[in-house]
């Protein structure tokens, strides 16, 4: 039996360094049972190493760990769950060629598996979270795969849980439900830990917050008791300048009209896209809002003609039907690609930045006339890049796995800004991002459309939806619903349609109404 | 006639086995996410050492084990190479063809031309006095019963029990296992060893069994074909029998073909097992959906865990 | 415990050292079995590795050995930097050999100059006809191309034997399997009376200058290595999948039945069953010990050629036992791909991580 009061975890001077970065550096935290700590921090603040440092996924170079009083090293996850910690991952750590039972299975010690169904379906329908035991993983939703990793934990009865950003994959209904969960499993006298770099989020569900800055421990605080602000200030360690929302500008000729768009997926687990419809004017920016994995991936792809000529429907970019042409003829025709994927698609992890420029801008910038490269030509543009859109590099012969996110992101969107596009059609810009490249990266978008380009974003962060877009859109298993105008709608409205299919009929009907 | 069927039949199965045991070890191996390409030195080697213990020792059986420890030592440098040392896993197993085939060659100098007491075909009272079916399921050698006893057994062990539950998932997404707590690399190991010592098993009765003699690449492209059953059975081991004993039944098609004398030239009867191969890898691979489904997805992905 | 560090530059010493040391370590390797089988491994290694080198007989034959192993790694480094597997440039040199070699056994009495050059484009061709069967088979039915292009390599070999056994034996040749000896005018002229290096080495010299122009100063040479390290980013970037794969087939089997022709028109001047002492399989060992850098190739397949001589020496003056050969090739690509490792991490010492602090 604990104390009352005194920390279940108690971590003193963590420290660990990787190879260029001290993750995290003499870092104290207390957990006491019951409460709902959050640990905020913006990207690459050391949030995600510390909570894996905690459940025995990575060993730090120093300090104390200390479970119920006692000091203890955690060896791996298996021993994290033994002393009674849980963990549900931010990329989820599911198998999807694996049952919904057997992904349970595999992290709790050997049990029958007829009894273990029983208790998962009990377990599962006491805290509200609908689960099917023998379904495959990768049929199921975001919202549902999260729910087996939440599952699995509480099997474990663990005392502390640690949820990694939880919410990233949920509508905002899904988030109330699962913060419901949580609160009841507070009132068990569980503890949780709860990353997040979510302002409003923290503010509504947490007791306390640990701040982290730069791999350092910065402000301990009562969410509360704080504004959204001031949390942010703590968090990014200035004032914060919010980006102001662009007003309005004329509205030009049609960049891309889509009619009809339907597709098959030529992936295992790919979402097809069916009747798909919208158009993006010059001067304005469509958002298109969504739950990873509605059919994203794909529409982009269709867009950017890399998975050819599409099922059915049409693609017309700025006036030219492009349906049928490939991603070096769409280039042509004045539209830039920015894709979810920065590394292996968008960018070559082992070729330079000078290469990497090449990559998409030979066909705009016309570096290989008659198939031969001007190598000098491509490295003057991709100094350009880097010194105009503030890339820190140790130059135009780094290699692209060498730049820290936010950086590789900054020199892709600034290789696409600079072929002088009158289309961009961007996904998840700033996902994974630091504050200040977010804001780098929001701010040449602003310019770009009131240059007169149209703007195509597609993202899963409401926020950044909200922020740049003029009318908003929502894709959901792979329909996408009619493009409101963003003043005239709420995060609520549109996290409403996220979790169903947009018919014709119903899209008709909205637009009537 | 019956006889010339029951006959036919009957060396169907013992071209069929070596494929078996092959193909089954590559299964376990690829299900845990390694692919080594190896196979075809994996069994040389077996081949070669396994016939070389038998003709010193004069004992068929210490041949056959032989044959499948040397085949997983090989495997071993294959593990240190991908595993360990994060080499890539395609040019690995092309080098340890090479090798393979360069060490059986050295090691065989000596005994081409040799011969030793084969292992004969079991024969129990009764049982394999039956007419016909007595033959055709009493009367092969123990070690046709024993591929097919480790095959089914693999089958059970993929989709029955916990650790091959583990081992598939491993090979679905080494990342998530890590970061669980199982130990990735130690696991891929386990399957990379158990896939030498089958692929040394199968070159091993080929020399000791089935031929039985040492011919330098004796194999003659059984490691590919073994490797083409493997997509061929979509991952599955209960379809490696069937594939197996298809080319088992093919490569006899052609060897009574070729002496029935049929007028077509012997050297394109023998072309039929490798055209074969294509024409099913063909039909298996026609639908890229279907074999990316069922393929472990992290097929020949290095995995370096960070700590 | 050590610790691996991705490496932020590509490093250009590791990248030339580890082929280096790979050769030093497989000596030192070679020097022990030597030693194990009861050899001098200071006279054996002197016989494999030196020998060849000191006469200029020596390196005639070297050059000889050199140009297919050139030729068909020049050709199947453009696939492997392009991901495309393909391990059947064997049977595209046979193939080659069969195709240009068929115009010799047909006008055997021929006098014109045309003959030799039609040869060496027949031979082109039928190594690109072979190579593109797996091409096809991958583009249209995703039919897996090592598997595919290895079978072939035994269809081959079987078409060869069948070939100089039945319709194209010699019928002066007392029944031995091969064809007819090809005219002068089907044969490569030799550089200098006495050695057997012809003509064939000269044009395989140029091979791969115009490589390296390909891959370093191209559009064609950056999908080809773009598409081999992300696929994905190529299809970004507008490469077309299929495109690539047809290129760097056509390009392997093309060079591949070049080396065929090539050897049958030059060092053996008729067809027969053993015209590859397994040269397409070794090409692929000289493909990664030259990096897949087409230099690199050149002077790989000059160093493998050697052991290949040093090897038929070794067999006749020392009695080792030709197989060795094979074994050092396997060795060789074993200590290459391990060394791999260093010119993409490099190795960090907990020390210094420490005085970091």
């Amino acid at each position: 039996m604990p104390i009352p009061d005194s920390p279940l975890l108690s971590l003193t001077g963590i420290r660990k360094v990787f190879p260029g970065c001290i993750a995290n550096d003499a870092i104290d935290l207390d957990v006491q049972p019951g409460e709902i700590h959050a640990l905020l921090g913006e990207n690459g603040a050391g949030k995600s190493t510390l909570v894996k440092i905690i459940y025995g996924v990575l060993r730090p170079d120093q300090g104390d760990i200390h479970w119920n009083g006692d000091l203890v090293q955690i060896a791996n996850p298996a021993q994290a769950r033994e002393f009674g910690i849980g963990m549900v991952f931010q990329h989820f750590s599911l198998f999807e060629a694996l049952t919904t039972l057997e992904n349970v299975a595999l992290a709790l010690p050997r049990e029958d598996h007829d009894k273990l169904r029983a208790r998962l379906v009990e377990t599962a329908d006491a805290y509200g979270l609908a689960l099917q035991p023998d379904r495959h993983v990768h049929e199921l939703s975001m919202g549902e795969r999260q729910r087996i990793e939440i599952v699995r934990c509480l099997l474990q009865d663990p005392q502390l849980l640690i949820l990694d950003e939880p919410t990233s994959v949920l509508t905002p209904q899904e988030t109330e439900t699962l913060f419901e969960t949580l609160r009841k499993l507070a009132a068990e006298r569980r503890a949780i830990l709860y990353i997040s770099h979510k302002l409003e989020e923290v503010r509504s569900l947490c007791d306390k917050a640990t701040i982290l800055r730069n791999g350092r421990r910065v402000d301990d605080c009562i969410p509360s008791a704080e504004t959204a602000r001031s949390l942010a200030e703590k968090m990014i360690g200035k004032r914060v300048e919010s980006v102001r929302k662009r007003a309005t500008t004329q509205q030009g000729n049609i960049g891309l009209q889509v009619s009809s768009l339907t597709t098959h997926s030529h992936q295992p687990h790919g979402m097809d896209l069916s009747d798909i419809d919208f158009a993006v004017r010059g001067g304005e920016i469509l958002g298109i809002a969504g739950i990873a994995g509605n059919g994203q991936i794909e529409l982009m792809d269709a867009l950017s003609g890399e998975t050819g000529a599409p099922l059915g429907g049409t693609i017309e970019i700025l006036g030219t039907d492009a349906t049928h042409l490939n991603p070096n003829e769409r280039r042509d025709l004045g539209a830039v690609f920015v894709p979810e994927e920065r590394i292996g698609q968008a960018a070559v992890a082992d070729m330079t930045l000078v290469e990497n420029s090449f990559l998409t801008a030979s066909a705009r910038m016309k570096f290989s006339p008659n198939g031969l490269i001007d190598w000098n030509a491509v490295g003057s543009f991709a100094d350009n890049i880097v010194r105009d859109f503030d890339v820190r590099t140790t130059g135009v012969s780094a290699l692209a796995s060498s730049l820290s996110g936010g950086n590789l992101q900054k020199f892709i969107v600034g290789r696409e800004m600079l072929q002088e596009p009158q289309l961009l059609i961007v996904s998840q810009p700033t996902w994974g991002v630091d504050a200040g490249a977010a804001a780098a990266i929001h701010e040449e978008i602003q310019r770009l459309v009131s240059a007169g380009a149209a703007v195509l974003v597609i993202s899963q962060d409401l926020d950044e939806i909200f922020l740049l877009s003029d009318r908003i859109a929502v894709i959901s298993q792979g329909t996408l619903s009619s493009a409101t105008p963003a003043n005239d709608v709420t995060p609520e409205d549109i996290g409403l349609l996220m979790g169903v299919r947009h018919t014709q009929q119903e899209k008709t009907k909205y637009a009537a109404a | 006639m019956t006889e010339l069927i029951i006959a036919s039949i009957m060396t169907m199965m013992t071209a069929a086995t070596p494929l078996m045991f092959a193909a089954t070890g590559e299964l376990i191996c690829e299900r845990s996410g390694v692919l080594n390409l190896g196979l075809e030195g994996m069994m040389l080697i077996g081949a070669v050492f396994g016939f070389a213990a038998a003709a010193v020792t004069g004992n068929a059986t210490l041949g056959l084990l032989v044959a499948a420890t040397s085949g997983a030592f090989a495997a071993l440098i294959f593990g240190i190479l991908t595993l360990n040392l994060l080499s890539n896993q395609v040019a690995t197993g092309l080098a340890l063809t090479i090798f393979g085939t360069g060490l059986s060659a050295l090691v065989g100098v000596d005994y081409v031309g040799e011969t030793i007491d084969q292992i004969g075909s079991i024969h129990i009272p009764i049982l394999s006095d039956i007419p016909i079916v007595g033959r055709l399921l009493f009367g092969h050698d123990p070690l046709v019963y024993l591929a097919i006893l480790i095959l089914l057994g693999a089958s059970w062990f993929l989709s029955r029990s916990r650790w091959g539950m583990i081992l598939r998932a491993v090979g679905d997404s080494d990342v998530s296992a890590h970061a669980i707590g199982y130990p990735v690399i130690a696991i891929r190991f386990a399957a990379v060893t158990f896939g030498g010592l089958m692929a040394g098993l199968g070159g091993g009765y080929l020399s000791l069994v089935y031929t039985p003699l040492w011919a330098e690449n004796m194999t003659a492209g059984r490691g590919w074909i073994a490797l083409a059953l493997v997509v061929f059975a979509s991952w599955r081991p209960a379809r490696v029998l069937f594939g197996a004993i298809l080319f088992g039944g093919i490569t006899i098609l052609q060897l009574n073909a070729q002496a029935a004398g049929l007028g077509i030239p012997a050297a394109f009867m023998s072309m039929l097992p490798y055209i074969a191969t294509i024409v099913v890898l063909v039909l298996i691979s026609r639908d890229a959906i279907k074999i990316r489904l069922n393929a472990p997805a992290c097929l020949g992905r290095p995995f370096r865990a960070e700590r | 415990m050590l610790r691996l560090e991705p490496r932020s530059t590509q490093s250009l010493s590791a990248a030339w050292l580890s082929p280096m040391l790979a050769l030093v370590l497989t000596a030192v390797t070679g020097g022990i079995i030597f030693l194990a089988m009861g050899k001098d491994p200071a006279t054996a290694l002197y016989i494999y590795f030196v020998e060849p080198l000191t006469s200029s007989s020596g390196l005639s034959e070297v050059a000889v050995k050199a140009g297919p192993l050139v030729l068909i790694g020049i050709g199947l480094s453009f696939g492997f930097r392009a991901g495309i597997w393909n391990i059947g440039a064997e049977g595209q040199y046979i193939a080659g050999a069969i195709a240009g070699g068929g115009l010799a056994v047909f006008w055997y009495e021929s006098t014109s100059a045309f003959l030799l050059p039609a040869m060496l484009l027949t031979g082109i061709l039928g190594g690109m006809a072979w190579a593109a069967i797996p091409a096809l088979l991958k583009t249209r039915f995703n039919a897996n191309e090592i598997l595919v292009s290895l079978m072939l390599v035994y269809v081959a070999e079987l078409l060869l034997v069948h070939l100089v056994q039945g319709p194209w034996r010699n019928p002066m040749g007392w029944g031995f399997p091969g064809t007819r000896v090809f005219p002068d005018a089907a044969t490569m002229p030799l550089l200098f009376t006495g050695k057997r290096v012809h003509l064939g080495s000269v044009l395989t010299l140029a091979v791969p200058f115009i490589a390296w122009f390909l891959l370093a100063r191209t559009r064609f040479g950056f999908r080809i290595k773009l598409f081999g390290s992300a696929p994905l980013a190529a299809r970004h970037a507008g490469v077309q999948s299929n495109r690539i794969i047809w290129q760097s087939l056509l390009i392997g089997g093309g060079l591949a039945g070049l080396a065929g022709v090539i050897e049958a028109a030059g060092t053996i001047g008729q067809l027969m069953p053993d015209i590859s002492p397994g040269y397409g399989f070794t090409a692929i060992i000289v493909a990664f010990l030259g990096r897949l850098h087409p230099v690199g190739v050149l002077l790989a397949g000059i160093a493998i050629a050697v052991t290949y001589i040093g090897g038929e020496s070794a067999q006749i003056s020392a009695g080792l036992p030709k197989a060795v050969t094979g074994l050092f090739q396997g060795i060789i690509l074993f200590y290459l791909l391990a060394f791999d490792l260093f010119t993409r991490y490099k190795i960090v010492l907990p020390s210094r991580q420490a005085v970091q602090q």
